[in-house]
């Protein structure tokens, strides 16, 4: 009788709520490819730390002051005396790192697999400005604690402003709300960073999943797996979502805790760039710091900024930078997605493109010598190459032939008798006597197997990049 | 159905008066939304000006005070300083202050009232950090072309002791001059209104 009961329950709901029309359209089924690496738990992940930083975020506010005499004390007070409190912090100001490698990467996974391509320009779009507002949430909290690096990082942030023809001072003075940053910039950051902005980061990445689930997953070979279905009309190479990827994103889940309980508990601070050092003293107006550093996830851009020698077009350069991103599915003419079957130009340009956005990552963290600022102007140049010649060489580049089907990946067990040969291969057994006479046979490396191995790969290596 | 019989231009008609009338009143709606971001009244009236005492400065002696929230430096520049400044005009990128803000009274050579007595709005026409009083002469972080100055740690702007710009550095003008004016000889009023209404006249 009781769980008859649950069962009309259940039904009375079900004929008032689409709830299963909802399960399955996204969940149940959803065909994915079949395919997907590990490239693919970052957007899950992400979603994970959002969760993270809403229930953190919320119980801070419980105990956090957002006024200029008390934000300070607040903080330490949440260190020092709330129950845990150091731990749902930790947990937040780790999260907010986390938040932007795990982004980071979940970007660069489109980059190389040619997610952001027709038909999934919007997705992409929503996705950038998700990144934006990120940004924006990151900026307005690191301001709460209203430490040294708070006060004068925003001082310097909100003086972009300034630089616009006209309309920039009125305009940072609205923003600020004062002549400097102060109580009143203080209150209204908080006000953006608990609700107006959390509010449509909820909104955007219902907008990024509804329009990803409209048009379907790509995948790492990038091939449209709508194309052949079965009897059914479900695509051959699709799985439902549920519970095939909802169990391997646990997976990823489990990996990623690991570090991210490794970096609350043990490194917390990350040596200086996850909570700058400088945010240890109180804000104090007419004193700047030594040095002065956005966090590590500002810092490719904060680097392009410093890179111009001119104040407004450094900020054009900084915005620029970002606006180039949105542009990316119109700049890549190559009618193929994934890097796998794209020619060589595009990987070199894309691997010159990691390697000066973490050049740039690095050099925005160390004081402005005239050295790192034209390392910083050949990087910013790479930056911007990357982006504005893309119409040019990825018209230009030889792709290969597209598979029909998407392709198989090996799994570990078939890896192994490989890695075995390999391992054979650059070594060599030799029969040892040990002290007690009896005969073993001991491996040694060998230099010739070692070098034969070292060349197959670099060529293999050059041809992945030709 | 309801298209049966409709005077279409009339609906069009209510349809654009309505959307325009909407407008208009969301617009009047923005103006008190937009202004509530913009300083209160009371950061306004927080401008209040501040009284510096001299009387105790030492030659080469900074003082940091606070106004509208900001610093503002009173340095107590010696005879050698100001002969240097001289020598420093091709160097500069606006040595005569005529892109730069300061009240009339301060806008000669040495960029103050008295030579000696130099005040200034500590903060950079760059990004608004906080320069730092760096008086030594070719100090070894800095170089051999250091003639003694201010020097921004966030984006390296160089500055001389009269708050002058060097050419070269991201920093776009000198640093801002506030209105100020000696009550007596050893004491400054900085911010005050009667010191704008003064320039004015002059």
């Amino acid at each position: 009788m009781k769980s008859n009961r649950a069962a009309n329950f259940g039904n009375w709901i079900l004929e008032r709520m689409p709830l299963s029309n909802l399960w399955n359209d996204h969940m149940a089924h959803y065909y994915a490819p079949k395919n997907f690496n590990f490239w693919y738990f970052f957007g899950s992940l992400a979603l994970l730390v959002l969760v993270n930083q809403f229930l953190t975020g919320i119980l801070l506010t419980m105990n956090y002051k957002p006024d200029a005499k008390l934000a300070f004390d607040s903080v330490e007070y949440i260190m020092r005396e709330v129950h845990w409190g150091w731990l749902v912090r930790y947990m937040h100001s780790t999260g907010a790192s986390a938040f932007f490698v795990v982004v980071y990467l979940h970007m660069f996974r489109g980059m190389m697999y040619g997610s952001f391509k027709h038909p999934r320009e919007l997705i992409w779009i929503f996705g950038m400005l998700l990144f934006v507002a990120l940004m924006a949430e990151a900026f307005m909290g690191y301001l709460l604690p209203w430490g040294q690096m708070s006060y004068w990082g925003a001082q310097v942030i909100i003086s972009l402003f300034s630089a616009i023809p006209v309309i920039g001072e009125d305009l940072s003075l609205w923003v600020r709300g004062d002549y400097v940053v102060s109580d009143a910039t203080l209150n209204r950051f908080f006000a953006f960073h608990v609700i107006a902005i959390p509010l449509a980061l909820v909104m955007l990445v219902l907008l990024h999943i509804m329009a990803l689930h409209e048009v379907g997953s790509n995948n790492p070979d990038g091939v449209n797996i709508k194309k052949l279905k079965d009897e059914n009309h479900i695509p051959l190479d699709g799985i439902p979502f549920h519970p095939y990827y909802t169990v391997k994103d646990i997976v990823g889940v489990a990996v990623f805790l690991f570090f991210f309980a490794t970096v609350i508990f043990y490194m917390p601070e990350m040596g200086g760039y996850f909570l700058e050092h400088a945010n240890f003293i109180p804000a104090d107006p007419l004193k700047t710091p030594e040095h002065i550093a956005p966090l590590w996830y500002f810092t490719p851009f904060y680097a392009i900024l410093r890179a111009v020698p001119d104040k407004f077009a450094g900020v054009i350069g900084m915005g620029g930078a970002i606006v180039v991103l949105f542009l990316l599915p119109w700049l890549d003419r190559s009618p193929i997605r994934s890097i796998r079957y794209r020619g060589g130009l595009y990987k070199k340009a894309l691997l010159l493109f990691v390697i000066s956005f973490l050049a740039l990552g690095y050099l925005g963290t160390q004081p402005a010598t005239p050295l790192a600022t034209t390392f910083a102007r050949l990087f910013t140049v790479i930056y911007f190459g990357f982006f504005l010649l893309m119409p040019l060489y990825t018209r230009w580049e030889k792709s290969k032939p597209l598979p029909t089907r998407v392709t198989h990946t090996p799994t570990l067990e078939e890896r192994i008798p490989v890695f075995i040969a390999t391992f054979k291969e650059m070594t060599v057994s030799q029969p040892i006597t040990t002290k007690n006479g009896t005969t073993l046979l001991s491996r040694r490396p060998d230099l010739t197997g070692i070098i034969n191995v070292t060349i197959r790969l670099a060529k293999k290596l050059k041809d992945s990049l030709d | 159905m309801i298209n049966e019989g409709v005077d279409r231009h009339k609906r069009r008609f209510l349809t654009s008066a309505l959307t325009v009338v909407g407008a208009v009143g969301s617009g009047y709606l923005a103006v008190p939304f937009l202004s509530q971001m913009a300083p209160s009244t009371k950061a306004m009236a927080a401008s209040a000006p501040v009284t510096v005492d001299i009387s105790k400065m030492e030659a080469g002696q900074m003082l940091r005070v606070e106004w509208r929230g900001k610093p503002v430096w009173v340095l107590n520049r010696t005879q050698a300083v100001l002969d240097t400044l001289k020598t420093l005009d091709s160097q500069l990128s606006d040595p005569f202050s005529n892109e730069s803000e300061q009240p009339t009274s301060s806008k000669n050579p040495t960029r103050s009232i008295r030579p000696d007595i130099f005040v200034a709005v500590g903060l950079c026409t760059h990004l608004g950090c906080s320069p730092t009083f760096r008086p030594e002469i070719a100090p070894h972080d800095l170089g051999e072309k250091w003639q003694g100055g201010f020097f921004c740690p966030c984006h390296g702007s160089w500055f001389d002791l009269a708050g002058r710009v060097y050419q070269g550095v991201p920093a776009p003008t000198n640093l801002e001059i506030p209105p100020y004016r000696y009550v007596t000889d050893n004491q400054i009023i900085i911010g005050d209104d009667e010191a704008e209404a003064m320039e004015v006249k002059a």
